[in-house]
């Protein structure tokens, strides 16, 4: 008997009784009753991104609370769905809204719906509950900025595609809420323009994004032509009976897209630059929700990777390699933004590693994605309160001490600390022991990865605790006056600090049961006892946070030591990835447009210069390009005849 | 009379007027008859109410043409003779003319967006930088000529895609083209390029269709017969010799690949388009676009669709080159115009994927296509027209940019029409790309699909470019500014964005419409 069904079975929860559930036996039923008013999901976010967006100024006033309402109202609507879902029996509970019919061409179609299960329906409550509260806390984060009703235009778009990303009911339509939470990230995060640092991070975001855009869009390719559907139900129907070479080849192209939108490697340096956007961004975007998209893709394609274990593997590695790199990143930087976003490339590297074991890990998989929601949008909306108070200062070696100033502050983000590091009972106890131990039981390297992370995250997240609010005050006095938030910012930290502590108990145990008729569930095996193995994994953890402790404890100084090892120095640059785009990607995209426009400018194209020097007004030697060109077009034309000719000769040959 | 001259010749056949079915051919008079009724308005009306009545005219006579032709849906036979169809592919690509002709008349119409007055010269026939020239303007007076022209054009393209005989389709050929020929000639700015453009495309123009009657005598040789039935019945029977069949269809082709800007036959239309009035060219890019590609399908799957497997390989061969070359020189220019253009002419390559796919929905996707980018491409060009500084139009690519920050509706809309060319999903331009695939697959031309794919994913990057420039660097210190236009222009470019959307959105009817009349009487 472990420490976790201990305590779930002390609760009276449900055991697991939904192991093993075929899902594709399950498919959703036409909406009625309450799922037909889902489409107000979508509808709610729309209407308040385009009154505000496109009324302009005339909405300055009334705009940031009516989008405030527009997400606590789409909140409302998810929670009667949810009760709604509840009253049904575990395998009517997938439900089907057909809105139109956008192609039918030749035997394809491409219906738009939507679909929600019990998967999309954790997905609802994350994104319009912490949206919610976080549209709340950027009520009181944003007050002074100008631009104000644009920013929560561009937040309520954010949930709306957001939304339309997890309940659509095909790979087209999810593409659609893909690529519009790309654009409201791109726009969010470059939301402070006039900040060079921000335009740059949000040109960098776009770009890699498009990378791993293009995976999705071959996936989807791919899915056409093998299935002929596009939906969910017609390609996980048809996946079983495709060949595993093509199955291989759509999971890896899955994998692309899932890294380019979690920020996974090799796909992950935007992450970092991203945190240049306004805090609450950092923490609903880069943080709760879309971030995590990439671990709903691979999650929801299951039976893809059931039919392609290669690409399942690659799955594993890329989250087990992304949470050791993510975690190194975090405990070399002095931003306490930057450990944060180290941190969530970490976390999600947790996410898309059990999302790469399979039923084995599916559930912990989103199970760990819902309680990091919640303790890491309450970190960011911590770190963003300490900003708030100290005139955007980011830098970790001029805090400290701020216990004393910022008490609630304090409060909530220990909240937050404490269920990272997954000391029990708080919420990462039980989601992130859940991923290592069905780590150990699929793969052993998979496993140790993931002990050694928790180890490491132990460490930087201590790191981080240790010195922003204990030692010595290393803020100068002479702007920075730090202070409490005001209450609205106080109300949402309070609300997720309480989540932080107390959802990876509530749900532990029920997750399981809610989501093993979609994702399907295997209970893994462990080598040895849950116990013991939870016991190991606490040991690194307490080992972590006490090596950080010693070492911080005294304060650090308030420029960063420059004799250091090469770990932490390369960490420092989080661990060359930009040096790495630069040399894999861009140099060869310079060369290659470089190459191409001496091709153009040398060889095919020198008329094109030829006639745009001349616009200038030169008649004379208009006059002569005219008369030359003229000619060398009708020659061309002569030799395209020729052409045409042997072709159709040497056919009839 | 007829019959006074039959009893003096005796018993000779009796030669029998032929049934014209007049009602088929009502959009065709009333277009032809406006437009000559559109020169007598240049000839007796005053200089000053011209532009009115002309405007009234123009716009009348199109809308009722279109309604005409709306009225006549649902029709597959033969009129005038049998030599002008009324069937599902005509009229579906005369209605599209007649909207495409409606939004370019609107840019046409548009005397707001430059200080000086509308697009075109005030005088054509005064010497570039000449005294003449500088009275005239200064006289303020405005061009109107451009209507008579505009609609006889119009009137060439209506039976250009509906003539099933080669003698029609050369009438066609040559009352859309030579009006055009003038057209490209009467810009205000930039009089020489505008000039050097209409003799370029004039000399180009009347080399091609040299080659089209050529092609024609050919065929007529080899079948003895012009009409496109008769030249499939002989094909099917082996009725002449093959020599003179083989260089008839080449010949032919040629002469409609260039109207397509194929390569390579496609070096007129970077010049044109750039150097002709922006307005102009917008109605070129998509009106003959249309229609040229309306009697290649008709050509091609009426008269030698029996041939097929004897052209398909050449077509191959000019589809990826048009799609390659234009692709790959689109990527380079620095002049948003010749942008467009090289854009144009790798859409062309894309709808040839549709003439090798001769099938039904071959042939519907075609028409989808062709109305998905011809709504685009006037929507584009009319946002050209826009984008002014003290030289008139700033067609440089660097002076676009940052026009994303200065005015974000106008930047975003061109956005909108960019995304279409590039094929993104929700808009036409994805729609009609997909169904052009589809068929093509379906026909069998897999790995021509994939090069498709390929290029129109390259063809994204330069698109994405122009957004880029648009939207993600600084505007420069004295850029162009984004004129506010009278309502013509704001209509045409407004509905050009609702359609491009629509069409994305919402294609389901318009695949419809163009799938029913997707098969061609004969």
């Amino acid at each position: 008997m472990n420490l976790t069904n201990s305590l779930t079975s002390f609760l009276g929860s449900a055991t697991i009784e939904a192991s093993n559930v075929d899902p594709t036996v399950n498919l959703p039923v036409a909406a009625s009753g309450v799922f037909s008013f889902m489409w107000l999901l979508l509808a709610l976010p729309v209407l308040g991104s385009a009154l505000l967006l496109l009324l302009g100024k005339r909405a300055d006033k009334w705009g940031p609370i009516f989008a405030v309402l527009m997400v606590c109202g789409a909140f409302v609507v998810g929670l009667f769905l949810y009760f709604a879902m509840l009253a049904e029996s575990a395998n009517d509970r997938p439900v089907n809204l057909h809105m139109w019919d956008w192609i039918l061409v030749g035997n394809f179609e491409a219906p738009i719906g939507m679909q929600l299960d019990q998967l999309s329906m954790v997905f609802v409550l994350l994104i319009t509950g912490v949206g919610g509260l976080i549209h709340i806390y950027s009520l009181g984060y944003m007050k002074d900025d100008p631009d104000k009703r644009k920013f929560f235009g561009y937040l309520n778009l954010f949930i709306a595609a957001m939304l339309l990303l997890v309940t659509a009911d095909s790979y087209l339509l999810l593409y659609v809420g893909w690529e519009g939470v790309g654009l409201a990230s791109y726009l969010l995060v470059g939301f402070w323009q006039y900040k060079p640092a921000a335009a740059v991070a949000a040109k960098k975001a776009f770009v890699m994004n498009r990378v791993g855009d293009v995976g999705l869009s071959i996936a989807i390719m791919l899915m056409f032509v093998t299935f002929g559907s596009v939906t969910f139900t017609g390609v996980f129907d048809a996946a079983p009976g495709a060949s595993e070479s093509t199955m291989t080849w759509i999971g890896f192209a899955l994998l692309l897209a899932a890294c380019g939108k979690s920020a996974q490697l090799p796909l992950q340096a935007w992450l970092l630059d991203a945190m240049e956007g306004p805090t609450p961004v950092s923490a609903l975007i880069h943080a709760a929700t879309m971030v995590t998209a990439g671990v709903y893709l691979i999650v929801r394609s299951g039976p893809i990777f059931d039919a392609a274990p290669a690409a399942r593997d690659a799955v594993m590695v890329v989250g087990a390699a992304t949470l050791i790199f993510g975690a190194i990143i975090g405990a070399a930087k002095d931003g306490i933004k930057d450990v944060l976003a180290g941190s969530t490339m970490s976390q999600v590297g947790y996410m898309i590693l059990a999302a790469g074991l399979g039923p084995v890990g599916y559930v912990f998989a989103i199970f760990h994605l819902l309680t990091h929601g919640m303790f890491k949008a309450n970190l960011f909306l911590g770190a963003g309160s300490i900003m708030h108070s100290m005139h955007d200062q980011l830098n970790m070696r001029r805090f400290g001490a701020l216990r004393k100033v910022m008490f609630f502050t304090f409060l909530t983000f220990s909240s937050g600390w404490l269920a990272i590091m997954g000391v029990p009972p708080f919420s990462a106890f039980y989601s992130k022991d859940k991923i290592i131990e069905a780590s150990f039981s699929v793969n052993f390297w998979g496993g140790l990865a993931a002990l050694v992370g928790a180890g490491i995250t132990s460490f930087y997240m201590t790191r981080l605790w240790t010195m922003t609010f204990t030692g010595k005050a290393r803020w100068t006095e002479d702007n920075q006056h730090p202070h409490e938030s005001p209450k609205v910012m106080l109300f949402p930290m309070a609300v997720l600090g309480l989540a932080s502590l107390a959802a990876g108990f509530l749900l532990a145990g029920a997750i399981e049961t809610w989501l093993a008729p979609v994702t399907g569930f295997e209970e893994g095996h462990l080598p040895i006892s849950s116990l013991a193995m939870e016991s190991i994994s606490l040991t690194f953890v307490l080992v972590g946070g006490a090596i950080a402790y010693l070492q911080y404890r005294r304060g650090v100084p308030i420029t960063p030591p420059q004799h250091v090892s090469a770990l932490t120095v390369a960490a420092r640059d989080e661990l060359y990835g930009d040096a790495f785009n630069e040399a894999v990607f861009m140099r060869p995209g310079q060369w290659l447009t470089r190459s191409l426009v001496f091709v153009d400018s040398k060889a095919i194209d020198g008329i094109v210069n030829g006639t745009s020097a001349a616009v200038g007004g030169l008649s004379g030697r208009l006059r002569r390009i005219q008369t030359g060109f003229a000619r060398s077009y009708a020659l061309s034309m002569l030799a395209g005849a020729v052409l045409l000719i042997v072709a159709l000769i040497l056919v009839r040959m | 009379m007829t019959e006074l001259l039959t009893q003096g010749l005796g018993e000779v056949t009796r030669w029998e007027l032929p049934d014209l079915q007049y009602r088929y051919l009502l959009p065709l008079f009333v277009l032809f008859g406006m437009a000559v009724v559109s020169v007598l308005v240049e000839a007796f009306v005053p200089r000053a109410a011209r532009r009115t009545v002309q405007l009234f005219l123009v716009f009348g006579t199109l809308i009722a043409a279109f309604i005409l032709v709306a009225g006549l849906s649902g029709i597959r036979s033969l009129a005038g003779g049998g030599s002008i169809a009324v069937d599902g592919p005509a009229l579906f690509l005369q209605g599209t003319i007649l909207v495409l002709a409606i939004m370019a008349a609107l840019l046409i119409a548009e005397r707001d967006a430059d200080p000086a007055g509308d697009a075109f010269a005030a005088r054509a026939n005064a010497l570039p930088g000449s005294e003449d020239e500088r009275e005239f303007t200064r006289r303020g007076w405005l061009t109107t000529e451009v209507w008579p022209l505009f609609l006889f054009s119009v009137t060439g393209m209506l039976i250009f895609v509906s003539g099933t005989d080669l003698l029609i389709l050369f009438v066609g050929l040559e009352v859309m083209s030579l009006p055009l020929y003038l057209m490209a000639g009467i810009a205000r700015r930039r009089r020489l390029l505008s000039q050097e453009a209409a003799m370029k495309y004039f000399l180009l123009g009347a080399f091609s269709s040299g080659f089209f009657i050529y092609g024609a005598a050919m065929l007529y040789g080899f079948a003895g017969t012009v009409d496109l039935g008769g030249i499939s019945d002989a094909i099917t029977n082996q009725a002449g010799p093959n020599g003179l069949l083989l260089a008839g269809v080449v010949l032919l082709s040629v002469g409609l690949l260039f109207k397509v800007a194929a390569v390579p036959f496609h070096q007129w239309a970077p010049d044109v388009y750039q150097g002709s009035p922006t307005p102009i060219t917008s109605f070129m890019a998509s009106c003959v676009k249309v229609a040229a590609f309306g009697a290649l399908l008709r050509i091609m799957y009426v008269a030698l669709g029996g041939l097929r497997w004897d052209w398909v390989p050449a077509f191959w061969i000019i589809a990826i080159l048009t799609m390659l070359v234009g692709t790959v020189l689109a990527l380079t220019q620095t002049d948003i115009k010749r942008m467009l253009a090289y854009s144009s002419i790798a859409h062309a390559g894309f709808l040839l994927i549709a003439v090798i796919a001769t099938s039904e929905a071959g042939l519907a996707a075609a028409m989808f296509y062709l109305l998905a980018y011809g709504v685009s491409t006037i929507g584009a060009f009319g946002v050209v027209t826009l984008v002014r500084d003290s030289t008139g139009e700033a067609t440089h690519l660097s002076s676009w940019a940052g026009l994303g920050k200065r005015s974000p509706w106008v930047a975003g809309t061109f956005a909108v029409f960019l995304l279409s060319f590039a094929g993104i999903p929700l808009t036409g331009g994805f729609i009609g790309k997909f169904a052009v695939f589809e068929a093509g697959y379906a026909s069998g031309a897999g790995w021509l699909i994939v090069v498709a794919v390929i290029l129109s994913a390259t063809a994204a990057f330069f698109y994405g470019r122009v957004i880029v420039i648009m939207f993600f660097t600084d505007p420069q210190e004295d850029g162009p500014t984004v004129v506010v236009p009278s309502a013509f222009t704001a209509i045409a470019i407004a509905s050009g964005l609702a359609m491009t959307v629509v069409l994305g959105v919402f294609p389901q009817p318009f695949l419809d419409l163009a799938e029913k009349a997707s098969i061609f009487v004969r």
